[in-house]
């Protein structure tokens, strides 16, 4: 990523000043001297660049850098309240960098730039703040972004729950580069960078209500190193979308209704780990439906599919990538699954939450 | 986890697909139509759906889907009582998962949650219990529900609070049978079902022969069949040898699981803590006499219809809804008048599209909705 972009900007001067109380308060929240030495010790003395350290309200970035890689701004935002905040396999605030790096990723844009804003209960102990804020600087290094500019609100104990995360990020589309879902042709194939539904197969496992002993790991990670390695492969790669709420399943509706053309999925070829096949048959969740964050979806021409999968395996992030289905022509709009079983199914998408079966 | 994937393997299915085939001549011109088998179990119409069995199956064989999902026979005055219950201040309402979107006459548990009522999901009714240990100063309401599979749990649970003298817990029992609601089913004047699979987590808690009177004295095949998607594969061959050997006779595909007495410990605590109602309201199949159970008197005070009062109103089925006809296989789901318009999982107007298990809801989601719409037009079409 380009550090030439970060080296911007000028250093912070002044001795930084330091936190020393257990718990967030209102007074945190509120503008003062508390305040001040919230922000400059634990995200400012965090987050640690040039462009944050100059304390302003807004972040100013040079713009002749950004031109440098690409003719399109990606601009995205989104909001993470997970519950718990620590879960296995990552954090809020890993959450909150991987899921706005992704989202400019899949555009085909290297993210730059990310903004945090922090939505906290009073009550929430300091050093659980701190861990999510460390988390937060090792994923952005992680992908070659830097959090410039940032808000903090302290709320009323009931309010918020323990800690929300807002972030938004901006990133470049190298010239010439139009991933879309409408380019989508019948002959393509669709593939996945690995196995299924472990985020949200972790989540419901750390809430710990249904008591199983499960070792499921969320599979948040960062996927711009991973796309730069697509495109590589696969100049021609149509479009992707990374797999978060509403899973696979989700995404691949996207796909077929955007392009008026038919999706259909191998359930033989989808890789589910054997743990979280396991918890969705005792829940009766299914995990095409689980969220991911650290899993896309991706539609490429027949010809360059075995190199563009070769190339994904190679890479970290995609060791268990395959592919898992075509695109057809017919029933425009629909996602049909090939089961295991040999029947076929339609795979639509949900309706509100999965809920659990009984019977 | 250890899988059963012999029992998903799609070689042994074209296998058993080919048997099936060969058994065609025997119903080559019925002027009857297709061969018409009642899945009566959730459990089966979600295994059917979910592993695309249906379109595998030649067309003259006709799965119908039986009212075999808990969650969708629950008259709407039981969830209007659910909510009631959920909105007493001290309550801590708990549920199975499926329950929580039914709509009552004003609102669903989860809008009685969105307003502040403490609904919580549970696993199972033990961690309602566990709910009502941790919190001695709330009442803990577990809403029981199910067919004979789930009630040996709800009455385990019942004699454990008895034991330990837990006081703040009850339970809100809906429980329901299968044999007098497949009586039911089979005395309807527009029954034109040819056979009968057999829920096996039923008959693996009451046994084999509670179902003898079907072929008996109904003289329809019967396979108690378990939950895999060749064993649905296996029992519809099953049955349908029978009708082409013109036998009946209840068979047990589920040997492996279900023993031909069932379980006497479960049977054991089921009768000590519930007894037969004199009768049961369904949705869509009206009143069935027998069909569901209450709780004993000696265990009344673990009854939340005998703690607080429940208002126990009858709430009248939507008019355009059409759910008895398709329990009954009278009709298809998707010949439904208001079947994917006015009637969707989103806005569910009768109680088979309300879980997931369904026969509507399955068709809604797992089907295509498009073609089953198109179809019901030319069929309405060539009908009127
Ligand atoms: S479509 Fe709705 S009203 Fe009609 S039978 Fe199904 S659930 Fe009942």
């Amino acid at each position: 990523m380009s550090s030439s972009i970060l080296a911007e900007g000028t250093p912070f001067a002044r001795p930084r000043r330091t936190l020393h109380a257990e718990r967030i308060t209102l007074a945190h929240g509120a503008g003062g001297k508390a305040m001040r030495d919230l922000i400059e010790d634990v995200f400012v003395g965090t987050f640690d660049n040039p462009h944050l350290h100059e304390l302003d309200d807004q972040a100013r970035l040079p713009l002749d850098a950004i031109a440098k890689g690409g003719d399109q701004l990606a601009f995205t935002t989104d909001s993470y309240v997970v519950d718990p905040l620590f879960f296995p396999g990552g954090d809020i605030g890993e959450l909150a960098i991987t899921g706005t790096v992704n989202d400019l990723a899949v555009s085909g844009a290297t993210p730059h730039y990310l903004t945090c804003g922090m939505i906290i209960e009073e009550g929430l102990e300091v050093e659980a703040l701190r861990r999510v804020v460390a988390s937060m600087k090792r994923t952005a290094d992680a992908a070659g972004v830097a959090i410039v500019t940032g808000d903090t609100k302290v709320v009323h104990r009931g309010a918020a729950d323990k800690l929300f995360i807002n972030t938004a990020g901006v990133g470049v589309i190298a010239a010439g580069r139009k991933l879309h879902a409408s380019t989508i042709r019948p002959g393509d194939v669709l593939l996945v960078n690995g196995a299924l539904g472990d985020h949200g197969a972790a989540i419901v496992d750390a809430r710990g209500e249904y008591a199983m002993q499960n070792t499921i790991e969320s599979d948040c990670q960062p996927l711009s190193g991973l796309i730069e390695t697509m495109l590589n492969a696969c100049p021609d790669l149509r479009c992707m979308r990374d797999a978060t709420r509403g899973g696979v399943a989700t995404v691949a509706n996207e796909f077929a209704q955007a392009s008026h053309t038919a999706i259909r999925l191998h359930e033989r070829s989808l890789p589910v780990r054997d743990a979280v096949r396991g918890m969705c048959e005792i829940l009766g969740l299914d995990p095409l439906y689980l969220a991911n964050e650290g899993k896309l979806m991706a539609i490429a021409p027949a010809a360059q599919a075995q190199p563009l999968l070769e190339a994904m395996r190679a890479h970290h992030a995609g060791r268990d990538s395959a592919i898992v289905g075509e695109v057809h022509p017919a029933p425009a709009g629909r996602v049909i699954l090939e089961t295991g079983f040999g029947g076929d199914r339609v795979l639509d998408v949900l309706i509100g939450d999965q809920l659990p079966r009984i019977c | 986890m250890k899988f059963v994937d012999e029992f998903r393997d799609p070689d042994a299915a074209k296998a058993v697909l080919r048997a099936i085939d060969a058994l065609a001549p025997n119903f080559a011109d019925r002027p009857e139509g297709p061969l018409q088998l009642m899945e009566f179990c959730g459990g089966h119409t979600h295994t059917i759906f979910r592993y695309g069995i249906e379109p595998m199956l030649p067309d003259w064989i006709e799965l119908v889907h039986g009212p075999g999902c808990p969650v969708c026979v629950l008259p709407m005055g039981r969830v209007d009582d659910c909510v009631a219950l959920a909105e007493r201040p001290n309550v801590i309402f708990t549920t199975f998962g499926d329950a929580i979107r039914v709509p009552g006459s004003r609102k669903s548990l989860l809008q009685a949650k969105a307003e502040g009522a403490d609904v919580r999901m549970v696993y199972s009714p033990l961690d309602a219990l566990e709910l009502a240990r941790r919190h001695p100063e709330r009442e803990v309401v577990f809403f029981a529900l199910g067919f004979e599979t789930t009630m040996p749990s709800t009455a385990l649970t019942v004699l454990q609070a008895a034991q330990e003298g837990v006081e703040n817990f009850s339970l809100f029992c809906n429980h329901i049978t299968t044999v007098p609601t497949i009586k039911a089913i089979l005395d309807s004047p527009d029954m034109r079902l040819d056979g009968f699979l057999a829920p096996g987590h039923v008959c693996m808690v009451v046994g084999e022969r509670p179902f003898d009177f079907v072929a008996e004295r109904y003289g329809k095949p019967l396979v108690i069949t378990g939950f895999e998607p060749l064993d649905i594969l296996q029992s519809i061959w099953m049955a349908v040898e029978q009708l082409a050997d013109r036998r009946c006779a209840v068979e047990n595909q589920y040997a492996r699981v279900v023993a031909a007495h069932g379980n006497p410990p479960g049977l054991e605590a089921i009768a000590k803590v519930f007894e037969l109602r004199a009768f049961f309201e369904w949705r869509g199949l009206g009143s069935i006499d027998h069909s569901g159970v209450g709780m004993r008197d000696a265990y009344a005070r673990f009854d939340a219809e005998h703690k607080f009062t429940v208002p126990n109103l009858r709430i009248a089925d939507p008019k355009s809804c059409q759910c008895g006809e398709v329990l009954k296989g009278s009709i298809r789901p998707w010949e439904c008048k208001v079947f994917g318009t006015a009637c969707t999982p989103q806005t569910p107007l009768g109680a088979l599209m309300v879980s997931s298990e369904g026969a509507c809801a399955a068709y809604h989601n797992f089907g295509d909705l498009q073609a089953l719409l198109a179809r019901r037009e030319t069929q309405e079409a060539v009908s009127s």
